[in-house]
């Protein structure tokens, strides 16, 4: 990627509080009109990397840009980015009208533009007629469009999400997902959004960023995220996945559940221990003389589309999905493609455990 | 039964109520006495009301008694809404230091409160007067103030403060037009509570202004040994009323901002 | 009468304060590009540490200082001595002056009785305010929110002048006596006695017993009696096993806003007792403006508040939470 199309670059930034280093060397960039999706557990510093970028902290050590410019010490309410908080902050001394036209009179746009933008806000987050009401008639839902509207009225280049849908009930929220994905398509707008959850992140994002401990762990498309987890939290994190210990014999052979296993990565060295990620739907149940591995169906749960199987080949148990059941009890063979067996080195040398 | 039980029950709130109200009747009424004595009855006559708006002493320590209220709570109010917003944005740390300290006031008792006041400004050589009593009000006032004040900081969303700076308001006005009207309400019963507490204080303004200068309170206690007239029972029963109707006003006008 | 007139340093302090606190803002603008709002509470900050904490160390200092301003335990060692301070008055003012300061009672016998006479005050308002703050929680009734003004607006009437009113009532030619006569009986001697001063104490502080119970009763949750109902409890077993100690943070902050003002409470003594009986608040109030005695004042004033903390101490252990909060 080229310098100049980067909207936001996040150098080398840091973030202490009370000396607890909540970020550690965050090194991010944002293209224009890019979905971005700050991913990971509570307390994996998430939040605070957005804050910093809307300005509401200011980072220990390292540099914001926007556009190419440092903006580092900037203030808030001279960035153009806004944000969408969590649970809100909507004003409740305004109705919904003033709410949304707050950002727009600081600027001092004339009056007939403000309700101009305003109704078309209004018409965009579909309330129309909802702008004499009180915030606190309102549900959850459209105190949640009413803050989207609120950030968007002023056209920043970027908007900032965080844990937007996080009060809404799951089905209401799966709604709002696509409608925030249309809309940042329809505006063109760069989103930046943070969220725990990771079918969230894989359904709106285009870019993935897998945070934990105040590290980025990796950063790229969902389905490479999926795909080809950089290691086995990201695995574990994103989506099911099994786990299992495992050594490198050679290039392209590996060893695990008793077995030796061809495979398509290389370079680890020989005998290396490793982590092996396999996904639960990767895994194909064939007949008992057929399977590389032979196991032993220990439960059958149905979860709707698929049925979740653990089969235990006596020295590991496997989680396998599949449209097909095996009644519990049963002898089953177990075969894994090369493609589908994900080598990553173990998770203790790449992340430190001093948090 | 249940029938008899609520009946007791309204029976007894009646019977504190009268107690609480007898002296009060009693001061009323006095007030309308022709003659003098608090034992007898001469008739009724508004002698009282007409001698109050002569009597110079009392009309001077009303007026000293309004003032003192007046500038003690616009002060404490200014001052314990500043510092209730600042103790809001502290650390953890030094926000229960500062609680700690706008307890003392609060748990001291009056007369304590007021002695060392008075030490203070004995040691330090100012005059006691008009201007002691002042301070010594805004300082048992403010504690008060942003006892009011913080419960609506903290029901207020903790992100207001930032989504105003998010669409481009500077801090003053997200200060003045977000923070401020979020938590109107607690600043206006802090200011309430402290014109009040002013208005009624005896012991600390006992102990921190001269016999020249007298709010009601020490100038009642002054009179009480030689016998009080009933000029001040017409005085305090004319604040009755005058609180009473301001009451009413007030309860009219939220029941009308309700609606 | 409004002379506003300070010594020069006095205005010269203030306005230096002014300017920090100007200069601390400006500074914090230029660094953060905003203002720091810890930053609003440095005056009132300052207002404290001047008007408060000042005070209370001035009145340490006193309490263990002497005339001459030596260092000396004295005035505390003194205090259980009721010969010294006794005699150390007739030596000081004159055999009829001391025999009026100390009205027969010193420093122990009064802590004793104050003491004594506020937890009888405090009990009578738990006794009298509990059942009130019962029943207005009552329900069925809907008047809580109705005795609670009635409860208030007394309190606006001048408190000096009601107690005074209660003279009117309670004195040899008084309402009481009036009424007694009429019927027939002889009259009875009621003021001047610490029968009176109880009176006067219960009726300023009953509704600061009734207030917080009141609160704590009222915020329960209506179910919670229905629940018990439903495992069995009959409505005197729901009382005193789910209502009374849910109550029970209510009492206990009553408990604190009544016995505090009672122990140190100096006027309503000296009206209806008539100077027969003395209390603490009394005793540090003659210290020093009768005897002009700073030293012996401060230490007096030092033991009441050691007394306050620990007896507000050990009212906190029932309320950790202080969530029986009254007044607000």
């Amino acid at each position: 990627m080229m310098e100049q199309e980067h909207l936001i670059d996040l150098k080398g930034i840091c973030k202490e509080y009370d000396g607890t280093q909540v970020l550690k060397d965050i090194n991010l960039y944002v293209r224009k009109k890019e979905f971005v999706t700050l991913l990971g557990p509570s307390g994996c510093g998430k939040t605070t990397t957005l804050r910093i970028i809307g300005g509401f902290e200011y980072p220990t050590s390292g540099e914001v840009y926007f556009e190419g410019k440092e903006i580092s010490a900037l203030p808030p309410y001279k960035r153009r980015v806004n944000t969408v908080f969590q649970k809100y902050a909507l004003f409740p001394h305004l109705n919904v009208r003033d709410n949304i036209a707050f950002g727009l009179k600081l600027k001092k746009v004339p009056k007939s533009e403000i309700n101009k933008k305003v109704d078309r806000m209004l018409d965009l987050v579909n309330l129309s007629g909802y702008g004499k009401r009180h915030v606190d008639q309102l549900s959850g839902g459209q105190q949640q469009r009413i803050a989207i509207a609120r950030a968007l009225v002023n056209e920043p280049e970027v908007l900032l999400l965080d844990e937007p849908l996080g009060a809404l009930d799951l089905k209401l929220r799966k709604e709002m997902q696509l409608e925030l994905k249309n809309m940042q398509q329809q505006l063109g707008i760069t989103f930046i959004y943070v969220t725990h959850d990771q079918e969230e992140a894989l359904t709106m994002s285009d870019t993935i960023v897998v945070m934990r401990d105040g590290k980025i762990l990796q950063i790229g498309d969902p389905k490479r995220i999926y795909d080809e987890p950089a290691n086995a939290f990201v695995a574990d994190f994103i989506g099911e996945s099994n786990i299992l210990r495992g050594t490198m014999i050679k290039d392209e052979l590996v060893h695990f559940a008793g077995h030796d296993f061809v495979c398509v990565d290389s370079g680890f060295g020989e005998n290396a221990p490793v982590d092996v990620v396999i996904r639960p739907e990767d895994i194909m149940i064939v007949g008992e003389d057929i399977g590389q591995l032979t196991g032993t169906v220990q439960s059958v749960l149905f979860k709707g589309v698929h049925y979740e199987m653990m089969v235990s080949t006596g020295e590991v148990t496997f989680k396998v999905h599949s449209t097909t059941m095996q009644p519990q009890g049963s002898k089953v063979g177990i075969n894994i493609v090369p493609f589908n067996i994900h080598i990553m080195k173990p998770m203790q040398e790449e992340a430190p455990s001093d948090v | 039964m249940k029938k008899t039980g609520l009946f007791f029950k309204k029976f007894y709130l009646g019977i504190i109520l009268f107690f609480l109200y007898i002296p009060i009747v009693v001061m009323v009424i006095q007030s309308f006495n022709a003659g003098k004595s608090r034992a007898k009855w001469e008739g009724f006559s508004f002698r009282w009301y007409a001698e109050l708006f002569q009597d110079r002493s009392i009309m001077q320590a009303l007026q000293i008694t309004i003032a003192v209220a007046v500038i003690a709570a616009v002060i404490a109010t200014i001052l314990g809404t500043l510092a209730a917003i600042g103790i809001y944005a502290m650390k953890k740390r030094s926000q229960s230091m500062m609680m700690t300290l706008t307890n003392i006031p609060m748990t001291m008792p009056d007369i304590v409160t007021g002695i060392s006041l008075m030490l203070l400004f004995l040691f330090t050589k100012v005059e006691r007067g008009f201007v002691t009593m002042v301070m010594a009000h805004i300082t048992f006032n403010t504690p008060y103030v942003i006892l009011s004040v913080m419960p609506k900081l903290k029901q207020m969303n903790k992100h207001s403060y930032e989504a105003a700076l998010d669409l481009g308001a500077t801090p003053t006005y997200a200060l003045t037009h977000v923070i401020i009207p979020e938590i109107r309400q607690g600043i206006v019963t802090g200011a309430m509570l402290a014109f009040t507490l002013s208005l009624d204080d005896f012991t600390i303004s006992y102990f921190t202004t001269s016999p020249l200068v007298q709010n009601l309170s020490t100038l009642i206690y002054s009179k009480a040994r030689i016998g009080i007239d009933p000029t001040l029972n017409a005085l305090s029963t004319l604040m009755f009323v005058a609180l009473l109707v301001l009451l009413v006003i007030v309860n009219r006008r939220t029941a009308d901002n309700a609606a | 009468m409004y002379d506003l007139s300070l010594p020069w340093w006095a205005y010269a302090l203030m306005g230096a304060g002014l300017v920090v606190f100007i200069g601390m803002i400006a500074v914090s603008v230029r660094r953060n590009h905003g203002v720091k709002r810890s930053l609003f509470a440095s005056p009132y900050t300052l207002w404290m540490i001047i008007f408060t904490v000042l005070p209370c160390i001035l009145v340490a200092y006193y309490a263990f200082t002497d005339a001459n301003g030596a260092f000396t335990l004295e005035n505390f060692l003194n205090f259980w001595d009721s010969n010294h301070t006794k005699n150390q008055l007739y030596a000081s003012m004159g055999e009829a002056a001391a025999a009026y300061i100390t009205r027969g009672t010193v420093n122990v016998d009064t802590l004793v009785y104050s003491l004594w006479m506020a937890f009888l005050c405090t009990m009578i308002c738990l006794l009298l305010g509990y059942p009130a703050a019962l029943f207005m929680a009552d329900r069925r009734m809907k008047i809580g929110p109705t005795i609670v003004i009635l409860f208030i607006i007394p309190m606006w009437m001048n408190f000096l002048l009601r107690t005074i009113a209660w003279m009117s009532i309670l004195e040899d030619q008084g309402l009481i006596n009036q009424l007694l006569h009429f019927l027939g009986f002889d009259g009875v001697k009621l003021m001047y006695n610490s029968g009176a001063v109880l009176l006067g104490m219960v009726y300023n502080f009953l509704p600061f017993m009734v207030f917080p119970v009141y609160t704590s009763l009222s915020k329960l949750d209506p179910k919670l009696g229905e629940a018990a109902q439903d495992l069995g409890c009959n409505e005197w077993k729901t009382f005193t096993r789910v209502t009374a100690p849910l109550s029970l943070p209510g009492v206990i902050s009553g408990i604190t806003m009544v016995f505090m003002p009672s122990v140190t409470t100096f006027f309503i003594p000296r009206i209806l007792g008539g100077g027969n009986t003395m209390m603490f608040g009394d005793l540090i109030e003659s210290k020093f403006l009768t005897e002009g005695n700073w030293n012996v004042g401060s230490a007096l004033s030092m033991i009441m508040m050691v007394l306050i903390l620990i007896s507000l101490g050990i009212l906190r252990k029932f309320d950790p939470e202080g969530e029986g909060g009254g007044i607000a």
